[in-house]
């Protein structure tokens, strides 16, 4: 925070002319437009949503029962539904990111990492449409005709294993969703990784350690919450997603009653019903979900970009 | 009972005596966890290259020149996707003539006018707007520029899709900014170059290639959103050219819809179409990204 600011130079300078006083006040108005859009994307949400609070309650978030034909809304299952496909998506992507992570910062040679990294950012670009086609078509199947039917065949009879086994469905999703935060969790893994100053690395090594117990022992221990940062940016933008999870998790409106049944998250329910929804009580119903939405997506950012910032900056500054 | 147990222990005083033992386990551990790490790359890698070529396969499969070149016909009987391909050449270049000017400027007021406090809030809001589910983002612009219209209409689409990419840009022009050394600033200013000419002339040309960078990666991330546009452009399986108070489609959101239809033929229009959006992002993607790679490698 000791670099140049620049506006105290505009404003002694010749910073009081016209043409400066407009470029720069145009640019501030741009700049908070930005805020302001936020602001009111979070009132929009409140407004309109208010109906759904206002009549339901907290039966609202805890109701299971989703029915236009009564008019009754409670959210409880598609809550569920997010919570449950991007737990499993964490899972799973959560020790492949790590390992991921510390093989590119830490085992690599420079050669090899470098195009790894690239690559695995690529799969960040791919558009979630295209993920959600590919996950409809080729690895719901995938999944139906292997894990899903061998773990149904054999563990069937634990209740969260029971059958059938659609293909589409929670476990789908959150497959699908796992693959969609790996390079969220890799590069912000990968970073935080980096920004270890190499001292301690070097007293490890020292001390006779071998490269995965300088890994284990110097190098994670003071990454800690930079890597639990990583993790729940990935578990936000698990939470999110829309397109692919709305393709191939079933879309059905009921609590899902074991890993491979169907289900819907809040993103997915507001994809497919909001446009045929009744205006009224109904679009408030959803627009309130998105505030639920909203409000869990928020609170995970904001907790981890704190602690990715902690990590990164407090390592930087010692 | 007490035999392995007296075998096991007479083994640990023995590695404790020796060393020897003890230095392996720990020399096979670093190797076994050090391999496991490799194969979570290789596990990293391999949805990309899964998703890679069956979109190749199908997609080139479906590719045709109807399919460039044809609206839709019932069923997918034949006809194409020129709807969406029209759509998105026109929705994603107005939604960056809307989002270029709002994010550079932006990015120039919180490097070179803001206060510390002001810049850290701005900088705040692009960072949580990126984090908000692109499907709230529709249900906003839905509610301002769709519902009093009573029209699902394209210019709702872009300022979607403008909503999308001015976080992204507004950061990379700051951070592009904060790059471009202070002398540079002092001389110009000390020649008596006003302000705005030597953040126009001198700060951005500087950092325009960052600057760039970061709006062809919003560009590509706008091409391939769905979510925003399902309230907002709706789709259409016209052709809409250049009425933007009207619906129109996107090559995202022809292929959620052909994805979603029971017919084989436009699951096939949805795989061409597939390959045509993953072409063209890919491709952004990786001409930009290797431009600022090769630079890190140079340097």
């Amino acid at each position: 925070m000791t670099a140049f600011s620049p506006s105290r130079l505009a404003r002694r300078g010749s910073g009081s002319r016209l043409p400066d006083r407009l470029f720069r006040g145009s640019s501030r108005v741009l700049a908070w437009a930005l805020v302001v859009s936020l602001i009111g994307l979070g009132a929009m949400l409140l407004v309109n949503g208010w109906g759904a609070f206002a009549t339901f309650g907290p039966a609202f978030v805890i109701g299971t029962d989703w029915d236009p034909v009564k008019n009754i809304y409670g959210a409880l299952p598609f809550i569920v539904g997010t919570l449950l496909s991007s737990a499993i998506a964490l899972v799973i992507a959560a020790p492949i990111g790590l390992l991921t992570a510390i093989f590119l910062a830490e085992l690599a040679p420079r050669r090899v990492a470098i195009p790894l990294t690239f690559t695995i950012e690529l799969l960040a670009a791919i558009p979630s449409v295209v993920f959600g086609l590919w996950g409809v078509f080729v690895l719901s199947p995938f999944l139906q005709s292997t894990i899903e039917a061998w773990a149904v065949d054999t563990l069937g009879w634990i209740p969260i294993f029971a059958g059938p086994p659609f293909g589409v469905g929670l476990f789908a999703a959150g497959v699908i969703l796992s693959i969609m935060i790996l390079p969220t969790i890799v590069s912000i893994a990968r970073e935080v990784i980096g920004s270890i100053p190499n001292s301690q690395r070097e007293a490890m090594y020292a001390l006779g350690a071998t490269r995965w117990e300088v890994v284990t022992r110097a190098v994670l221990p003071a990454a800690r919450s930079g890597i639990a940062g990583a993790i729940i940016l990935g578990f936000g933008r698990a939470l999110g997603e829309t397109m692919a999870v709305t393709m191939v998790i079933g879309n059905a409106q009921s609590i899902p009653q074991s890993l491979f049944d169907q289900a819907q998250t809040i993103a997915s329910q507001i994809a497919t019903t909001f446009n045929e929804a009744q205006v009224g009580i109904q679009t408030s119903s959803l627009i309130a979900l998105g505030l639920v939405l909203l409000v869990i997506t928020l609170g995970l950012n904001v907790g981890a970009r704190v602690l990715v910032g902690r990590t990164v900056t407090g390592a930087g500054g010692r | 009972m007490t035999t392995p147990m007296a075998a096991s222990t007479e083994a640990a005083t023995r590695a404790r005596l020796t060393g020897r033992r003890t230095a392996s386990r720990r020399a096979v551990t670093d190797r076994l966890m050090r391999t496991l790490a490799l194969v979570a790359t290789l596990l990293c890698v391999l949805p990309l290259g899964a998703v890679l070529i069956f979109v190749t396969i199908n997609g080139i499969g479906a590719l045709n020149i109807d399919l460039l070149t044809k609206a839709p016909r019932a069923l997918g009987n034949g006809g194409g996707a020129l709807n969406a391909i029209a759509g998105t050449l026109q929705m994603v270049p107005l939604a960056a003539l809307i989002a270029v000017p709002v994010g550079v400027a932006g990015g120039v007021y919180v490097s070179e006018f803001a206060g510390a406090r002001a810049g850290r809030v701005v900088r705040f809001a692009a960072d949580v707007l990126v984090g908000v589910p692109s499907i709230l983002i529709g249900l906003f612009v839905f509610t301002f520029l769709v519902l009093p219209f009573k029209q699902f209409n394209a210019f709702a689409g872009s300022v979607s899709l403008a909503l999308i990419m001015v976080p992204v840009i507004l950061r990379t022009t700051e951070e592009m900014l904060g790059l471009v050394p202070r002398s540079l600033r002092e001389g110009a200013l000390a020649l008596g170059i006003p302000v705005w000419r030597t953040v126009l002339s001198v700060v951005i040309p500087t950092g325009l290639g960052g600057i760039l960078t970061g709006v062809m990666l919003a560009v590509a991330r706008a091409m391939g959103e769905t979510a925003p546009l399902l309230f907002t452009a709706l789709g259409s399986r016209l052709v809409n050219v250049g009425d933007f108070g009207r619906p129109m489609d996107a090559l995202p959101l022809f292929i959620y819809m052909n994805a979603r239809q029971p017919y084989e033929a436009q699951n096939q229009q949805a795989w061409g179409a597939a390959f045509l959006l993953m072409l063209i992002v890919l491709i952004i993607n990786v001409a930009v990204r290797a431009r600022t790679w090769g630079r890190q490698i140079g340097g």
